[in-house]
């Protein structure tokens, strides 16, 4: 069915014949479920096709889909970060806690991400180079980045920095639709990872680990470089989210975003990303997010449903998701 | 002289000899904080003291790492175990106070055996997600993990129900032979499992489908069946310790119920010596996991470290036991120390150890 072996007729049998590649079908899935949710949304309930609801969940998920973005590389190479969301709270208590210490709001943010580069790199290095198991690393990161949180304050510290403020409000406008800077920074780490995937020589190299580890090593690739790389990328973007959270909420507590790191894992999943490694996409993470905002959106527009249907609605999803990838990977093996 | 240093060395290479010094060095630092620590007397005809409040705080953790212990050494894992214990909980409460008679032992009977039935159906849920349809345990377990606190909050429509049932509350609190049921009922099941694994092949069949699935199958174990009982039997657990942190406040809370626990868990059997990669496991080296967590807790809050810190040492704690296990990171130690006067002999059995876990 691919467009080589068809003569070249009109621009209608080009259209008709063509069949998206394979490798693409989980993200176009993701997105065919995230329209038709949204065309539900439209028909059921007034005011839900208006595009700045789509906007909205792109603000409210700027640090979820940051957090995707950094799992999908750790996933792509076959491992697993449950510390994410144990990071995002020990971000929102450093921003808070060094704020309310007078630091300049830059050095704190800066303080902020250097944490949580520097833990993705404590775990990778466990990762790699001790052969611990990335699920029991990554828990280790999670007790120590809640318990860090708990050390630096018990109590919830709020942000009243003007700087932080105004990152925080501060919108741009497309006519009568309007984004926050948040959420553009999240749309830039996407851009700037499905970037790094898929057309530098690490991206290609964190596929070909989730492929198959030996056989890269046996390629001569940077294993030990990527391997670590990728959870430090992920430290990162734990910590970019939590600012971007701290922003969200402007407050440092412990109890932040318990239990995130599962959100993530989700969209992630939903997005069509393998869970073994080596097949996915970022912008399928992106979407991934999208779906699960959706949920929530739905749900709130409805108004009779309870919240708890967002975690079982997710774990359907989430199982159809898997199911439907275990049989799609057993055919092509 | 020879005959007391290989009797050392063997005591020193049993594979339980970290996890057991581990447990005394805490029950000495809490000795060394409070010297009355170890005191125990009785009162109102059972025994109290802090030692008798660590088996019982010990017992939820014991029972969900006593089904987590098989889970793993089949190769896999249940992140579903927190889950399932709040869904239990939500069923067994919802039940007592929706029967007729509410403080009937009769009705806090059929309340938990109705939990219990349903956690073992979850269980094999996950069991048949693994086994059939061949998931990867991580996500095949996330699933109700993810989906089972929404679950469990639909049982009770959100709400924190509170039960008045002196039987269901005995559960928790209450004693038998001046010994706290809980930690009664988590022996009973340790006992079960003792026997069912290693009085008959059953533990032997477990031990190889975690070392090699596809060599088991083809020698003739039944490992979808065997992957199937094992996740059913980790629900049953998680669903015992879900009735017993609900019974030892009289209430549930779905959302916080069992929060974490299967961490707790999964990190009571890594520091049992189980290793994650399947294959070898210990019950007894998971008693004293649970037990070195809950001695863990009560040591932060004796010696006065305000209790949240608690996840700082369980991290420390996590990385020691690995690394303590990671082949790698034994041999790195092991190259330091051989510059000195030879080890051929030490490192022979440590490779032949590593050998057989893997």
């Amino acid at each position: 069915m691919s467009t080589a072996t068809v003569p070249v007729d009109s621009l209608w049998d080009r259209v008709k014949g063509y069949s998206p590649p394979p490798r693409y079908l989980p993200v176009l899935a993701t997105l065919g479920l995230l329209v038709g949710m949204f065309a539900i949304g439209g028909v059921r309930y007034e005011g839900f096709s208006d595009p700045q609801v789509l906007l909205s969940l792109l603000i409210d998920n700027a640090f979820l889909i940051v957090l995707a973005v950094g799992m999908t590389f750790v996933i792509l190479t076959g491992g697993i970060d449950l510390s994410v969301g144990s990071v995002v709270a020990l971000s929102t208590m450093i921003a808070a806690k060094t704020l309310e210490l007078g630091w300049p709001p830059y050095l704190s943010m800066a303080a902020v991400l250097a944490t949580g580069t520097l833990l993705g790199l404590l775990m990778g290095l466990l990762i790699h180079y001790f052969d611990i198991q990335p699920f029991i690393a990554t828990l280790a990161g999670l007790f120590l980045a809640r318990g860090l949180t708990f050390l630096i304050s018990i109590e919830s510290i709020s942000i009243s920095d003007p700087t932080f403020t105004k990152l925080a409000f501060k919108t741009v406008t497309f006519g009568d639709y309007y984004l926050r800077w948040t959420a553009i920074i999240a749309l830039a780490t996407v851009a700037i990872a499905a970037y790094v995937l898929a057309r530098t020589r690490f991206g290609r190299t964190v596929y070909a680990i989730g492929g198959n580890e030996s056989s890269a090593m046996l390629m001569g690739l940077r294993v030990a470089f990527t391997k670590v790389g990728v959870y430090v990328i992920s430290g990162f973007c734990a910590s970019l989210g939590g600012l971007l959270f701290s922003f969200y909420i402007l407050s440092g507590n412990s109890l932040h975003a318990v239990g995130t790191e599962l959100d993530a894992i989700a969209a992630v999943v939903i997005g069509g990303t393998l869970l073994t490694g080596g097949r996915g996409y970022v912008v399928g993470s992106l979407l991934g997010v999208m779906v699960l905002g959706m949920i929530k959106t739905l749900i709130s527009f409805d108004g009779t449903l309870s919240s708890y249907w967002i975690r079982i609605i997710t774990g359907a999803l989430l199982l159809a998701f898997v199911i439907v990838q275990r049989f799609a990977t057993r055919r092509s093996s | 002289m020879p005959e007391t240093q290989t009797g050392l060395q063997r005591a020193l290479r049993h594979p339980l000899v970290w996890p057991v010094l581990a447990l005394v060095v805490l029950l000495v630092v809490n000795v060394v904080a409070k010297p009355g620590f170890f005191d125990i007397r009785m009162q109102d005809g059972h025994l109290y003291g802090n030692l008798i409040d660590i088996v019982r705080n010990s017992a939820p953790v014991l029972l969900v790492a006593l089904g987590m212990t098989l889970v793993i050494a089949t190769r896999g894992i249940d992140l579903s175990v927190g889950a399932i214990a709040a869904i239990s909980a939500a069923i067994a409460c919802t039940r007592i106070v929706g029967a007729g008679d509410e403080g009937a032992l009769t009705t806090a009977v059929m309340a938990c055996t109705y939990a219990l039935a349903v956690c073992i159906v979850l269980g094999a849920w996950n069991g048949f997600l693994v086994s059939v349809l061949g998931i990867q345990p991580i996500i095949a377990t996330l699933v109700l993990m993810v989906a089972g606190r929404g679950i469990s909050m639909a049982i009770t429509d959100g709400q924190i129900t509170t039960v008045h049932n002196t039987w269901f509350s005995d559960l928790a609190t209450g004693y038998v032979l001046t010994l706290p049921i809980a930690f009664i009922i988590a022996l009973g099941i340790l006992a079960l499992t003792a026997v069912l694994t290693r009085r008959t092949a059953l533990g032997m069949l477990i031990e190889a489908v975690g070392i090699n699935p596809e060599a088991s199958r083809l020698a003739g174990v039944r490992s979808r069946t065997i992957i199937w009982t094992v996740y059913a039997f980790s629900g049953f657990c998680a669903g015992i310790a879900g009735l017993v942190i609900a019974a030892n406040t009289n209430s549930v809370n779905a959302n916080s119920l069992g929060l974490w626990i299967e961490l707790d868990a999964i990190l009571a059997v890594v520091i049992g010596g189980t290793s994650l990669a399947g294959g070898r496991f210990s019950l007894t080296g998971t008693l004293i996991g649970a037990l070195f967590i809950a001695t863990l807790a009560r040591t932060v809050n004796n010696i006065g470290i305000p209790s949240e810190l608690n996840y700082l040492f369980k991290a420390v704690v996590v990385i020691a036991v690995c690394l303590l296990q990671s082949p790698k990171a034994r041999s790195a130690f092991r190259v330091r120390r051989s510059s000195g006067p030879g080890s051929p002999g030490s490192t022979a059995p440590a490779l032949v150890k590593t050998g057989s876990a893997a």
